[in-house]
């Protein structure tokens, strides 16, 4: 996918309520994509704010995750994917040709719906990415701390060497998340985190996300709009590819704007 | 369709599956029963007291005093039928001429009989041929031409509508009434302590040349060739069938018709004749390239790893593409390139079956004969250094195998050698095989986590 777009602006700001301009983690503007064809999101707009959980709703298929995917260009690996318009992390355009995507995954972690650790050990799968990366410090103290953000530390710190494969559905999904955390990213994308997951181990993962925002940007797909109610701040609702509304959680739940997002909420489709 | 007949289908098909079973398991073991019982014996027999001397005489092993000593008692016996012979040699004497061109043709025969049996007699003038120094070594040979001595091979051709009738008839009727008419009664009853068997390991077949065609030593020779053979096809094979495995599943495009291409030809590959290899390797390697002067492990290696190209491409292409989808999509999303991907998630995971497919490839490669025929096998030759494998033939077992079978002069008296080998390639083949069995296990439990 090579629609490359020039103009790197930084004019994709937000005013704060005091009037200082901040500037959006993640945003898109007239944001497509297409496989072949087929028009898979459609001009979709959306800022995402620094240290806050935005979550993507919308029926199956509607498109969550194209476009939480094209937030790192993992739609990059699909055969006849391509892009078009502007997604910017930190005011670059992530699409244009100077913007490394291998560096760009590296500051924004994935985490995805089925748990998919690598077939070797707790430890190092968690310690895989710092290793690559040429991380410096120690790697013990890392790939404690990352297990501890997880919330995964207590249950495996003694069985570290244990296959990863070992563990239950839940704790993979942790340990996928202690992965991406290892990384030290800034942004983590979640499509549907919790889907493969029991009751249990998916309130665990909310708990989870809703501290993992202390530190990192998290975008949550999800098609479950009690838990987009629950853990998130910003709430975006897709409708057949295109991006229908976007705003705070509170205000998305109580006060549509749109009449789509009123019937999706209230559970007239979806 | 109803219940009855449902459950009656799936009985019929439980039944059919395992007399399929049955019927393979019982082929396997008419094939595998007899090489394993006749190459056995290529190295556990019964050893004469003439094995041991010459095991003491020409590799210095084994007690020589006890040699001694057991000659010394077979000498009694010995010396009885030596006595009996020159006795019936100076009565020959005084017979009429032609009684004494007809006897003494007889007389020869038998002669160099009792010579296969017990070795050269007192006085004969030391023979060249190993073969010849020493009587029979193995009981089993001992007992045939034991037979030899005791029946005079003849065709009966009295029915002139048939073909000559292969009928034995005892030596002793034609001495009957000599002094030599006791000679075979005696050797009957005395065989044993002529030639004192002894049940014996001889694991020696393993580890040394062959002196003389194979009459004496073993087949190390012959093993250490199929194993450069192997290693070296396995060496060359698998960086390119790995490689281009790697290159088909992850990055050429499905799509363009070159690749298309390239996999009919892989395909195509892997049906063609080995002997089609076999001169491809002497046109191309030794020919065209010139790797070697003429045969050498280094060509028959060539030759055999592009017999087995196709088969390593097979199966890395098929492990790769068995490894999930989503190990890859873990990897990129961390950071990593495509490359580093493939390193260290991809190839590690896929590494149970590349591996399988390796050994397989290394069965295959020890037992194929034609491709080395014309570019690296030779049926008489010592060990080869590790050195020499640049330049040098080695004799390897397929090809001996079928030498042996084929070419050897006194094939019927070294059959127990050839048998041996054929055991010998068995059983490497089984060792790889369940090599890669155990391995994929391992290595498969590993990336589980049991
Ligand atoms: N690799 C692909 N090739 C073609 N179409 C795709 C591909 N992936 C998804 N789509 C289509 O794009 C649309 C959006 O898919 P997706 O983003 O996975 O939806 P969601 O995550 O909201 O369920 C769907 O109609 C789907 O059929
Ligand atoms: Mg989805």
């Amino acid at each position: 996918m090579t629609e490359t777009m020039v103009n790197l602006s930084t004019s994709d700001t937000l005013a704060d309520s005091a009037g200082v301009k901040i500037q959006p983690h993640v945003s898109c503007h007239d944001f497509s994509v297409f496989y072949g064809d087929f028009e898979a999101v459609k001009k979709a707009r959306m800022e995402v704010e620094r240290n806050r959980v935005t979550a993507i709703i919308g029926p199956s298929g509607c498109g969550k995750s194209t476009l939480l995917r094209a937030m790192n260009r993992m739609n990059d690996f699909v055969p006849g994917a391509r892009a078009k318009g502007k997604m910017c992390y930190r005011g670059q355009n992530i699409y244009s040709s100077d913007c490394d995507p291998v560096e760009l995954r590296r500051r924004i972690g994935m985490v995805f719906q089925k748990p998919n650790p690598f077939p070797k050990s707790i430890y190092r799968n968690v310690a895989w990415a710092p290793k690559l990366n040429g991380y410096r410090g120690n790697i013990d103290d890392l790939v404690e701390h990352s297990l501890r953000q997880a919330a995964l530390w207590e249950e495996v710190k003694n069985e570290l060497d244990k296959s990863a494969l070992a563990l239950s559905g839940g704790q993979q999904q942790r340990l996928c998340i202690a992965r991406a955390v290892a990384m030290q990213p800034e942004v983590l994308l979640m499509d549907e985190p919790c889907s493969a997951l029991d009751p249990i181990a998916t309130s665990r993962i909310e708990d989870l996300i809703h501290e993992l925002k202390t530190r990192y940007t998290v975008i949550l797909v999800t098609h479950n709009m009690q838990q987009a109610a629950r853990v998130s701040d910003f709430t975006a609702f897709m409708y057949m590819g295109e991006l229908v509304e976007f705003g705070e959680t509170d205000l998305i739940f109580t006060s549509p704007k749109q009449e789509r997002t009123q019937d999706y909420i209230t559970g007239r489709f979806g | 369709m109803n219940l009855a007949s449902r459950r009656m289908m799936d009985r019929s098909f439980t039944v059919l599956g395992i007399l399929s079973i049955l019927v393979m398991a019982g082929a396997l073991l008419c094939l595998l029963g007899p090489i394993v019982i006749r190459g056995v014996n290529a190295f556990v027999f019964r050893a004469t007291v003439e094995h041991r001397q010459m095991l003491a005489e020409k590799y210095g092993v084994g007690d020589r005093e006890a040699v001694k000593r057991e000659l010394a008692q077979a000498e009694q016996h010995r010396t009885k039928i030596y006595r009996m012979i020159s006795a019936y040699e100076a009565s020959l004497e005084d017979e009429s001429y032609a009684m004494r061109r007809e006897m003494g043709g007889e007389l020869d025969e038998l002669k160099d009989r009792l010579r296969d049996l017990l070795g050269p007699f007192p006085g004969d003038p030391d023979p060249i041929l190993m073969r010849e120094q020493y009587g029979e070594t193995r009981w089993d040979r001992a007992l045939v031409v034991k037979d030899e001595v005791i029946f005079r091979e003849e065709y009966d051709y009295s029915d002139p509508s048939a073909m000559g009738v292969l009928v034995h008839v005892p030596r002793a009727d034609t001495f009957e009434g000599t002094s030599l008419a006791p000679l075979f009664p005696y050797l009957e009853n005395h065989l044993s302590d002529i030639l004192r068997p002894r049940w014996t390991f001889y694991w020696r077949f393993f580890t040394t040349e062959s002196y003389d065609a194979h009459f004496f030593g073993g087949i190390w020779p012959e093993i250490l060739g199929t194993f450069y053979l192997t290693v070296g096809a396995i060496l060359f094979a698998v960086p390119f069938g790995v490689i281009s495995a790697i290159y088909l599943v992850e990055y050429a495009n499905p799509k363009n018709p070159l690749v298309a291409l390239i996999r009919t030809c892989i395909s195509t590959l892997a049906g063609v004749p080995s002997i089609v290899f076999g001169l491809f390797g002497l046109a191309f390697f030794i020919n065209e390239l010139h790797v070697s002067e003429s045969k050498s492990v280094l060509a028959g290696s060539l030759t055999l790893a592009v017999l087995i190209l196709p088969l390593v491409i097979r199966a890395a292409e098929e492990a790769i593409r068995a490894v999930p989808k989503t190990y890859k999509e873990a990897a990129l999303s961390l950071g990593a390139g495509r490359w580093r991907t493939i390193c260290t998630v991809i190839l590690p995971a896929a590494m149970p079956g590349v591996l399988t497919g390796i050994v397989i490839s290394m069965g295959r490669a020890a037992g194929e004969t034609a491709p080395i025929i014309f570019t690296a096998a030779v049926s008489a030759g010592g060990v080869v250094a590790l050195g020499e494998t640049l330049s040098q033939p080695t004799p390897a077992l397929p090809w001996n195998i079928y030498n042996i079978c084929s070419e050897h002069e006194a094939v019927n008296e070294i059959r127990h050698v050839q048998y041996g080998m054929v055991f010998t390639l068995v059983f490497l083949v089984l060792l790889l095989n369940s090599t890669a069995i155990w391995l994929r296990a391992r290595i498969a439990k590993r990336l589980r986590g049991a």
